[in-house]
């Protein structure tokens, strides 16, 4: 039954696929069909770049049911470099490590395993932005 | 005063961890505790405050259940819903409905049955009130929300976390005297300050603790409220506003707009401004949400949320008492019957409990991490 809730929402977690305002150009993350900012309800679909910066953090002890398998993780509010706020795990970083300020980008990982239907939700997370070393 | 509603009735059931009690026994003993305390027993329509009761006890229909098993007859009997903030939402349709003359005598009950499952699934039942596929999806607890908006606030305005540790102590303060409390006994600075991290930076004595409870209230006319006594507690504001259901959202992340809209409804209403009010009841599931209520509401300049505090101003005897029978900290946090047994609070304090003397105070309920909140201005009748 909680098949057809995630499916639907693979594109906008995998591409992080938000909207944008015909009218006034605000941009959504998640999608949304009337314009927070005008109510317009032309909107037309928007891929986030996917970098931003933490503006606030949590570790999280006592998690849900459904996250259980996954402690210990980290939880921020990511400002995207476009604008919208949203709420996801960081990964690749140790809970010391994390501030407000610091620089992330999106990745995409596994949220839920242990779903009671047996399906694998992928989606979304941020981890701090590393710069390679090029040969 | 032909217009005014009043409470003639309020029956607070203990709380805490029910294991031989149902939802609907729970319910039903407040009731006839309303009863009991009002002096009538037949009312014209129930409102029910209840967040989730399908996902706690797998129970819907909570309004025909509870108006069967309490013995009410053939009564118009609805649950409103808005998560934490269900209870104050479902007296506001209690006092509309006796307001617009639909209604002679209405019952509001407040009712949540928590403990039936574990703590985890406790946990993601709550998260419910979040936005499920775009917060709650990715792993945060409701806890975690608080706790996001917390840390904001310490960057944002300089703000230690020990500073908001006060609180709890405040809440807890107050619970020894408080029959229906959960914990009632006081606390120290240094118990909320050295408990275990929930979800950093906020402790497990920040949090509101999880448990069962119910909550009634009766409400009439002034007119009618006569009949029965000469000194009316009456609603003389009400305001519920909501905001973007996530937290990231918010325009500002660290101001509870609801509580701004709410509180400056309730406050035109009334006729009356933050000054005016005596005594406050307010929603202090996590310790970050008291300061932001207190600044939002006018109590407080933006940042400063916790100096009354700090300065003893929140303790009875202090220019502004809050959570006088123990707050969600120690009278507990039963989501949905929560905001009921705020204004049956408010109510015993306004009669006159010995401790203040007040003549008006205000009950503020939230749902969510502030997406619905709720201000009810209640004062003597004289």
């Amino acid at each position: 039954m909680d098949v057809p809730r995630h499916w639907r929402e693979q594109i906008k977690r995998y591409r992080l696929v938000g909207s944008k305002c015909k009218k006034c150009g605000k941009l959504s993350y998640p999608h949304r069909l009337v314009c927070p900012k005008c109510r317009s309800r032309e909107y037309e679909e928007h891929q986030f770049i996917g970098r931003g910066k933490i503006i606030s953090f949590t570790n999280i002890n006592s998690p849900p049911k459904e996250h259980r398998y996954n402690l210990p993780y980290a939880v921020a509010l990511v400002e995207l470099m476009e604008g919208p706020v949203i709420t996801a795990q960081i990964t690749d970083a140790r809970a010391e490590e994390l501030e407000i300020g610091m620089e992330v980008e999106m990745v995409t990982r596994k949220i839920m395993e242990y779903n009671e239907d047996g399906i694998i939700c992928y989606g979304y997370k941020f981890r701090p932005i590393v710069e390679y070393a090029h040969p | 005063m032909s217009d005014n509603v009043s409470v003639i009735g309020v029956g607070l059931g203990k709380v805490g961890e029910h294991w031989e009690k149902s939802l609907r026994d729970l319910a039903i003993e407040s009731i006839w505790m309303a009863f009991e305390d009002s002096g009538i027993d037949k009312v014209d329509a129930l409102y029910v405050g209840n967040m989730s009761s399908g996902q706690f006890v797998e129970q819907e229909h909570l309004g025909a259940l509870i108006a069967d098993f309490a013995g009410l007859g053939p009564i118009p009997a609805v649950k409103i819903e808005a998560a934490c903030g269900s209870g104050g939402a479902a007296f506001i349709e209690g006092y509309m409905a006796v307001k617009s003359g639909m209604y002679d005598y209405v019952l509001v009950t407040g009712v949540e049955k928590m403990t039936d499952v574990l703590p985890s699934k406790t946990t993601s039942i709550l998260a419910n009130a979040s936005d499920r596929d775009y917060e709650a999806f990715n792993g945060v607890s409701f806890v975690g929300l608080n706790a996001l908006v917390m840390r904001r606030y310490m960057h944002e305005f300089n703000v230690k976390r020990e500073e908001l540790s006060i609180f709890p102590v405040i809440s807890h303060k107050n619970a020894p005297f408080s029959k229906h409390a959960m914990y009632r006994k006081e606390i120290t600075l240094e118990a909320v300050i050295n408990s275990p991290i929930i979800a950093d930076p906020l402790t497990l004595m920040d949090c509101a603790p999880i448990c069962d409870g119910a909550a009634s209230v009766i409400l009439c006319s002034e007119k009618k409220a006569r009949e029965f006594t000469d000194n009316p507690i009456n609603v003389s504001g009400v305001g519920l506003a909501t905001d973007s259901l996530g937290v990231h959202d918010r325009v500002h992340m660290t101001t509870l707009s609801a509580a701004v809209e709410a509180s400056k409804k309730a406050y035109k209403m009334a006729g009356v401004g933050p000054k005016d009010i005596d005594i406050l009841e307010i929603h202090d599931a996590f310790s970050i949400m008291s300061a932001l209520s207190l600044e939002d509401m006018g109590f407080a300049k933006k940042g400063e949320g916790t100096k009354m505090a700090l300065e003893g101003q929140h303790y009875i005897g202090g220019d502004l008492p809050i959570n006088l029978y123990g707050g969600l900290k120690a009278r507990g946090h039963p989501v949905g019957a929560t905001g009921v047994y705020q204004i049956g609070e408010l109510v015993y304090s306004l009669r006159g409990d010995g401790r203040v003397d007040a003549e008006r105070g205000l009950a503020e309920n939230i749902g969510g991490s502030g997406a619905t909140i709720s201000a009810c201005i209640l004062e003597r009748g004289g």
